[in-house]
């Protein structure tokens, strides 16, 4: 299973990635887990904190024949590991996102679309002050999860953390709240480090080079992202593997990655209420009218055609939902334009369609040959891929539950967003900046995303809450005043260790 | 039509003047990042061929990386710039600013060398305003004017089409156009819109841009021999130097991060300022010179149709020397916010990157000129960062507008004064609505 990397003129061979390093949420979604808590902890005492992190029962990523009833993640926020005392220099070699964190600076909040509204001073947790320092994610099979809370707040659990809050989830069965299938688009990972990334893919692809979602690997672009690398003689550095990039250091990141947590709130009973009063209560068009803003059926079937070419990282056998690009819908008649999926990933290659012969390249290359003015916005979506590990919360209700009026709300609903990537600006905030926030996606004028724009105005663009769908006679329909569904109501950014490297912060000092 | 074009004002700045400096510039401003464009110094907003303006001050502190050839660190002087990115002549656009706003710009040119009270502002800026190596603008002839004019008309368009969604259901897309034709016409005859017809084009600029355009090929055609001999030495020197050439590109100081980011994102268009010193060789400011050269042609006669080859953000966007071509300024204005303003770059222009920026001091190194460099996508990132200046003041007359959006804006209006459409033409003119 060797593969060669190279990078800055380094030539070594890559090893097989060892599973029993990595945290097993980077391989597995945990779907038969079906129970699952996210506990969020402050610190009490360092030393106790690390005397427990020694011995968590964290689950590692090897595939077991008989898979384990339960599951126990570990992530730690930048403010996490300033009480855990890891040294400054070696926090510095974290990104800048990471160490200023999600609700650090109000440019990252504006970028991000956390204001109004989603402003973090309204956040339950996460904001200002008040940044968790560790996520624990539980998993278990049904009804162990009590007994799994229970059993890992043992040893020096009470003198180590305070427990801030427990975000417990709900199990809707692959649908979120609003009814529609989820989680049908991830990228595969190459775990065999087999993908060599072209410098120009001329096809979309959905096989990412691992250094995308795990740190410490070449990434899409053949480099490593950077992350901290510790000296040999570095207190501790002995628990950590070597890095692969750079001649004697140790990492701290290899085999960890980031994970993105946001807390969003779904008023599913003012999506589906809007939709009915926009379709005069005809079930069929108020459907309709959500799947075009969804950009899937509810089952999750793509609104455009199935694609016949082959895509690189999906089996049409086992997720045939996932095998189409948007090549085939270029006026976006199929699948608006603002569909929320076609947002998250627009799925396009390198180079436009139709970049083939060695002319028609060259061409594309500089600008040429295009039909639309709309052609070739959006380019190369393999540097802005996640992989989404979210789960919802709050009781299902369905559409025609969600449009009476006449029975109270049975409580809140929502999703905890939950992401992984090993570059956080160019992954999650540049999806959600310059894709899912924006109001000029694709050329778009004054449109957010149907989901989850915060339809707050933009100076010089006041209206920010229309929706439109494209229609094949020519005017688009437009659909205006949106109200804003979904809400901000936390977040946070964590690294993710691998197992080394939290035996390495348990010994740290 | 009417060209576009910019100005660079840059002076140095009086010792021991800068706070005060810094001060006044930001009394300019509403909030930090944000100009308030009827300020008393200079109201951007009363200009009404100015696209972008911005004053920065030049405080390079990565000119000590000369250290990295063994040179010494020259003190250079702390300059304040003032640029504009304008219709029309610059001439005309700097006497119309002294009219308007010349209290203003004394008081803020005081700050700078060889400048009192009875200094004849308007000669002292226009002997202090530098060319551009190259310059780039969106859409050449694309006024501010017209750029506002063809957003009212697409938003009357636009309410009209919601207003009489019924009525306009039951016709053919050619009766469509014409109810909405007819709309505009009644629109404009009760001067709720204006669509004002292009200038004729200047005389004096069609003869420079036609000299221009056959020009530079003659050049390059007469000078082929020799350049065709002079390349296998130019391989050479190039190559060599690649390969050893240092790389600097350290990540940037929190405090200059935040510094930057503060100003970022408030609109949807944004400003790029950054600053450098070229690799301290003549044959690293020669190169430059010549392709900085062969981009402004590009600019001016292929890239002037809304595509900086395959980029859709930059609405203007220009390289100039200073100090002797030691040091150069490059700004800008686009669409979105940086970080994807730097990946739209890298993954779809890395070469033109590579071409434009390798001969800066400290670029990621590239190979053959145009390849590798800003494919080091951090290490480019970080460059960028630590080369950018904070931009003190910027005003944007048209916020909010892409250049995509003006470009749809553009098409709206050419579908109501085209003669002839086919039906397909018409489909295509009524989806963009």
């Amino acid at each position: 299973m060797a593969a060669t990397a190279v990078d800055s003129g380094i030539q070594r061979t890559a090893s097989a990635v060892d599973y029993s390093d990595v945290q097993g949420l980077v391989r597995f979604g945990y779907g038969k887990l079906t129970e699952s808590c996210f506990l969020l902890l402050n610190i009490r005492d360092a030393a106790a904190a690390r005397s427990w992190l020694a011995t968590a029962p964290v689950t590692n990523a090897v595939q077991l024949d008989q898979a384990s009833p339960t599951a126990l993640q570990i992530a730690f926020t930048h403010e996490g590991l300033q009480s855990l005392q890891v040294p400054d220099e070696v926090l510095a070699g974290f990104s800048a996102e990471f160490l200023t964190g999600m609700a650090g600076e109000e440019s990252r909040s504006r970028r991000l679309g956390d204001v109004g509204a989603n402003a973090p001073e309204y956040w339950q947790w996460g904001g200002s002050g008040r940044v968790p320092h560790i996520v624990l994610m539980l998993y278990a099979q049904p009804g162990k999860l009590e007994g799994w809370t229970l059993a890992i707040q043992e040893a020096n659990w009470n003198a180590a953390f305070e427990v801030v809050t427990c975000l417990l989830t709900s199990n809707l069965d692959g649908i979120e709240p609003f009814g529609f299938a989820d989680g049908i688009s991830q990228p595969a990972l190459d775990w065999e480090r087999q993908r060599k990334p072209a410098k120009n893919e001329l096809a979309y692809g959905n096989l990412a080079a691992l250094g995308e979602f795990l740190m410490g690997y070449p990434n899409e672009y053949s480099k490593y992202t950077d992350r901290p690398l510790l000296a040999p003689d570095a207190p501790g550095s002995t628990a950590l593997p070597p890095a692969e990039d750079v001649a004697n250091q140790r990492d701290l990141g290899r085999n960890g990655t980031y994970v993105v947590f946001r807390q969003l709130q779904q008023d599913v009973r003012g999506f589906w209420r809007f939709l009915d009063a926009q379709t005069n209560s005809d079930p069929q068009a108020r459907q309709s009218m959500g799947e075009d803003m969804v950009g899937r059926k509810m089952d999750g079937e793509p609104l455009v055609e199935l694609s016949d070419d082959p895509i690189a990282g999906i089996d049409p056998g086992t997720t045939p939902h996932n095998q189409f690009t948007y090549n085939s819908d270029a006026d976006g008649l199929s699948c608006p334009f603002g569909a929320h999926v076609r947002r998250a990933n627009p799925r396009n290659a390198d180079l436009p369609p139709g970049s083939s012969g060695l002319l028609s390249k060259a061409l594309h290359t500089f600008g040429f040959g295009n039909k639309q003015y709309r052609d070739d916005i959006i380019a190369s979506t393999r540097f802005h891929r996640v992989l989404r590990r979210g789960r919802e919360y709050g009781p299902g209700l369905s559409p025609e539950q969600a449009i009476q009026t006449n029975v109270s709300d049975p409580g809140e609903h929502g999703i905890y967003f939950i992401c992984l990537n090993a570059n956080i600006s160019r992954q999650f905030e540049f999806v959600q900046n310059a894709w899912i926030m924006s109001t000029k996606f694709d050329a778009m004028t004054e449109e957010s995303d149907p989901l989850l724009g915060n339809r707050q105005p933009v100076a010089g663009c006041p209206f920010t809450d229309t929706f439109s769908v494209p229609q094949v006679e020519g005017l688009r329909t437009r659909i205006t005043g949106l109200p804003q569904f979904v809400t901000v109501k936390g977040g946070a950014y964590f690294f993710l260790p691998s197992l080394s490297a939290l035996r390495y912060l348990a010994a740290v000092r | 039509m009417t060209p576009q074009s910019q100005f660079m004002v840059l002076a140095s700045i009086a010792a021991g003047r800068m706070d005060d400096l810094r001060h006044l510039l930001a009394s300019m401003n509403r909030e930090v990042g944000v100009v308030d464009p009827q300020n008393r110094l200079v109201p951007f907003g009363q200009f009404e061929r100015l696209h972008f303006a911005r004053f920065v001050i030049i405080d390079d502190k990565t000119s000590v990386d000369v250290a990295a050839y063994g040179l010494p660190i020259v003190q250079y002087p702390v300059y304040l710039a003032f640029l504009g990115d304008l219709d029309g002549s610059p001439d005309a656009l700097l006497a119309e600013l002294v009219q308007k706003a010349g209290d203003g710009l004394r008081r803020i040119f005081a700050h700078c060398d060889g400048f009192s009270s009875d200094t004849d502002i308007l000669g002292w800026m226009k002997s202090h305003n530098v060319a551009a190596a190259a310059f780039y603008a969106n859409w050449l002839g694309r006024t501010v004017r017209q750029v506002r004019e063809e957003d009212t008309l697409r938003q009357a368009l636009e309410s009209f089409v919601e207003q009489h969604r019924d009525s306009l259901a039951g016709m053919q897309a050619r009766e469509k156009h014409a109810a909405l034709k007819k709309f505009v016409a009644a629109e404009q005859r009760a001067g709720r819109i204006t669509l004002t017809p292009p200038e004729p084009t200047p005389l004096g600029w069609k003869i420079r841009n036609f000299l221009h355009l056959v020009g530079v090929p003659l050049v390059l055609l007469v000078l082929s021999p020799l350049l065709l001999l002079y390349l296998p030495v130019f391989i050479y020197q190039l190559r060599s130097r690649e390969k050893t050439d240092p790389v600097i590109a350290p990540r940037i100081e929190p405090s200059h991060a935040h510094e930057l980011a503060e100003l970022e994102d408030h609109e949807t268009t944004n400003q790029f300022s950054a600053f450098g010193s070229l690799k301290p060789e003549l044959f690293r400011r020669e190169l430059l010179t010549f392709l900085l050269w062969i981009i402004d042609y590009a600019a001016r006669h292929v890239f002037n149709r809304g595509r900086l080859t395959r980029v859709t953000t930059i609405h203007f966007a220009r390289w100039v020397f200073v100090d002797n071509k030691r040091r150069m300024l490059f700004a800008s204005n686009y669409d979105g916010s940086l970080e994807s303003y730097m990946d739209d770059f890298i993954n779809k222009v890395g070469f033109g990157l590579n071409i434009a920026f390798s001969n800066g001091l400290g670029y990621p190194q590239t190979n053959w000129l145009f390849m590798d460099g800003a494919k080091d996508e951090q290490k480019f990132k970080y460059m960028l960062r630590r080369h950018q200046l904070p931009t003190q003041v910027w005003y944007h007359a048209t916020p909010g507008l892409t250049a995509m959006n003006m470009q749809r804006n553009a098409l709206i209006r050419q579908g109501l004064e085209n003669m002839y459409m086919t039906d397909g033409e018409v489909r295509e003119w009524l989806q963009l609505l």
